[in-house]
């Protein structure tokens, strides 16, 4: 698998440099959210705004009254928990065009509690007028600049920074979802880096006998129900979801939503953060410690259905070449 | 429409028009236009550049949120004139004195006295914290600390775009005890954010009553000097001194003028009050019809006829 080195990076200077009504802001993490190239070579477009989230805030729907439209870089956490009545009453509900770009989301960083956004989805999605976005290969992390900024109004994006790997050929559409896969046993949901795992697990589960429907999720709001609704009224089983995020408030619960509204009998098992925080640690160690990864998903499938796969870890394809991975630099702070 | 009436005697007009709607509704942000009548009257009358209003005098009832189905929502900022890049902006901080603020509408002819009528009553625009739709309003503000940082925003972008208008902030000195106001400041001046200045109501009080009993802020010049800002410091009551103070250069940094205000300037009656000054409620019919006597005299008014609703 191709993996692509800091796609966001390239994808924002691009677009930026095209729009000169767009500004580069940031709080103190400029080079942790792969900005510090554009500041250097276009310091005119952009704006420094310290460790100070609540002004930033305040300070960019200032911004936005003047016709400009921010890009707000820093961790997700920074963009909501400490400054979220700023989010609310300066961009939310005057609607301004503030696109935040929140880095590291869920468990993409070894920071622990204070760094993972674990619930930025199931706050971003109650907020009225939010657009909620979530990249989940390079390819959606470069397209998702762009079209972040043809919403009219606040938007909300989990970005992956680093090494990203190539999973889709085309780009990040708002409302638009991937049917990757179109089995008619069990529906799996998933977006973000959850996404990849499911690739991995997909394999076996199909060599297990088990027929996979598999949907990608890259826009969480506006949430399209009618057709998750569709998918899982096709399959036999039910739905398993998997999210790099609490269950709470987020896909699990997007899904259980749809299903329970349109009256459609299904079972679901929600996979994610069970009502926990995390702890700080590598991405793999993560994912596997907490239930997020594709193992998880195997189990969670045997779960649904109640048969067992016998699929084992060493069973499942590894679709990102463990090697990447040691050549990669660990997710620095 | 500027300069037809002198600024004192506007002032005088907004603390008459937020007394008798404050004895005729049973209470009332009274403190708030002792202290801030001669800044608003200022602001509007004198300080700031602004358009003629266009909106209608009469403010139309509430007419829905910001949403993607509302797209004719508009803000109360039109009575405040049109958006050009010749006029001032002016963002009310502390939108609990939306009272004097629209009674200072009023008194400049932007609004009708009518309008007051719908004051904090359901379904209308004119309410009692503003909102960013109420008239005079661009934003919501009834959270307390954001307005400055907007306004730096505002600022910067018009700068940017070389446009002359400017951008003011009215705050109240109990926003200093946030810390974005602090943040705002170190940022405007970092950023030499000099299309932008506040005037501050500087009364010592809040919500709970004295701010010296509630949270010590200490020398709030001092302070904002080190954060950066150019600071004057006035009588609040005293507009050839506002004047001037709103005058000072401030090339490369954000004025911020702090207006040193008494809480019952006009309507001395209410030391009785004191330090509960926030928002003044009757507690019988006997303390309104006497506060009616008393400050109507002072402020050299008939009392307000009871009778007439």
């Amino acid at each position: 698998m191709e993996m692509v080195n800091r796609p966001y990076a390239r994808a924002f200077e691009s677009y930026a440099v095209q729009h000169p009504e767009v500004l580069c802001l940031s709080a103190d993490l400029t080079s942790s959210c792969e900005v510090d190239g554009f500041r250097d070579r276009h310091p005119e477009q952009f704006l420094s705004l310290g460790m100070a989230e609540q002004n930033m805030l305040s300070f960019a729907g200032g911004l936005g009254l003047a016709g400009f439209r921010p890009f707000l870089h820093s961790f997700g956490v920074f963009l909501y928990r400490r400054p979220y009545d700023q989010l609310m009453a300066s961009i939310a509900y005057p609607r301004r065009k503030v696109r935040l770009m929140g880095f590291l989301p869920g468990v993409t960083t070894p920071g622990g509690m204070t760094h993972q956004a674990i619930e930025d989805i199931s706050v971003m999605r109650a907020i009225p007028n939010m657009t909620v976005l979530e990249a989940g290969d390079a390819t959606e992390v470069e397209s998702i600049v762009a079209e972040a900024d043809n919403v009219d109004g606040p938007v909300y994006c989990r970005i992956l920074r680093g090494s990203v790997p190539r999973l889709f050929e085309t780009p990040l559409k708002i409302g638009r979802m991937r049917v990757l896969a179109e089995g008619s046993d069990v529906l799996v949901v998933t977006a973000g880096i959850t996404t990849e795992e499911a690739l991995r697990a997909r394999g076996a589960l199909g060599r297990a006998g088990v027929s996979v429907r598999h949907l990608h999720l890259s826009t969480h709001k506006p949430f399209d129900a009618r057709q998750v609704v569709e998918h899982a009224a096709s399959v036999r089983h039910g739905v398993v979801t998997l999210e790099n995020h609490l269950v709470t408030g987020g896909i699990g619960s997007m899904v259980a939503e749809a299903l329970a509204e349109a009256g459609l009998s299904k079972r679901l098992v929600r996979l994610g953060l069970q009502d926990t925080y995390a702890h700080g640690g590598s991405r793999p160690y993560l994912m596997r410690h907490y239930g997020l990864d594709a193992l998880a998903l195997v189990r969670g499938v045997e779960r649904l259905t109640g048969q067992e796969t016998g699929i084992t870890e060493e069973d499942l394809d590894a679709v990102r070449v463990e090697a990447v991975h040691s050549v990669v630099k660990a997710e620095a702070l | 429409m500027r300069n037809e009436k002198a600024t004192e005697d506007i002032a005088g007009a907004i603390r008459r028009r937020v007394f008798e709607h404050s004895i005729r509704n049973n209470g009332g942000y009274l403190s708030q236009a002792c202290s801030a009548a001669e800044q608003f009257a200022f602001l509007y009358n004198e300080a700031l550049n602004l358009g003629p209003s266009t909106r209608p005098m009469v403010p139309p009832p509430f007419s829905g949120v910001p949403s993607a189905s509302n797209p004719d929502y508009v803000t109360g900022a039109g009575y405040n004139g049109p958006f050009a890049p010749e006029y001032d902006r002016l963002f009310i901080a502390p939108a609990h004195y939306a009272l004097v603020a629209y009674a200072c509408l009023i008194e400049v002819g932007r609004m009708a006295p009518e309008g007051l009528e719908q004051f904090n009553r359901d379904g209308s625009s004119v309410e009692m914290i503003g909102a960013e739709h109420s008239p005079g309003m661009e934003v919501h503000n009834g959270t307390l600390g954001i307005g400055l940082s907007t306004a730096a925003g505002l600022a910067w972008g018009r700068k940017w775009k070389g446009e002359a208008g400017k951008v003011c902030v009215f705050m109240s000195d109990g926003e200093v005890q946030e810390g974005q106001t602090w943040e705002a400041v170190q940022a405007a001046a970092f950023h030499r954010i000099d299309n932008l200045w506040a005037i501050m109501d500087v009364n010592r009080q809040q919500c709970d009553g004295a701010m010296d009993s509630v949270m010590e802020v200490g020398d709030i010049a001092a302070k904002l000097r080190q954060f950066g800002a150019v600071v004057a410091e006035v009588d609040a009551h005293d507009v050839g001194a506002l004047r001037e103070a709103a005058a000072t250069p401030h090339e490369g940094r954000p004025l911020i003028v702090l207006a040193h205000s008494s809480p019952t300037q006009g309507m001395e009656f209410l030391r009785r009050r004191f330090p509960r000054l926030h928002y003044v409620r009757f507690k019988s019919d006997e303390e309104r019809r006497e506060m009616n006597e008393a400050i109507a005299a002072e402020l050299g008014v008939a009392p307000v006829n009871m009778g007439v609703h």
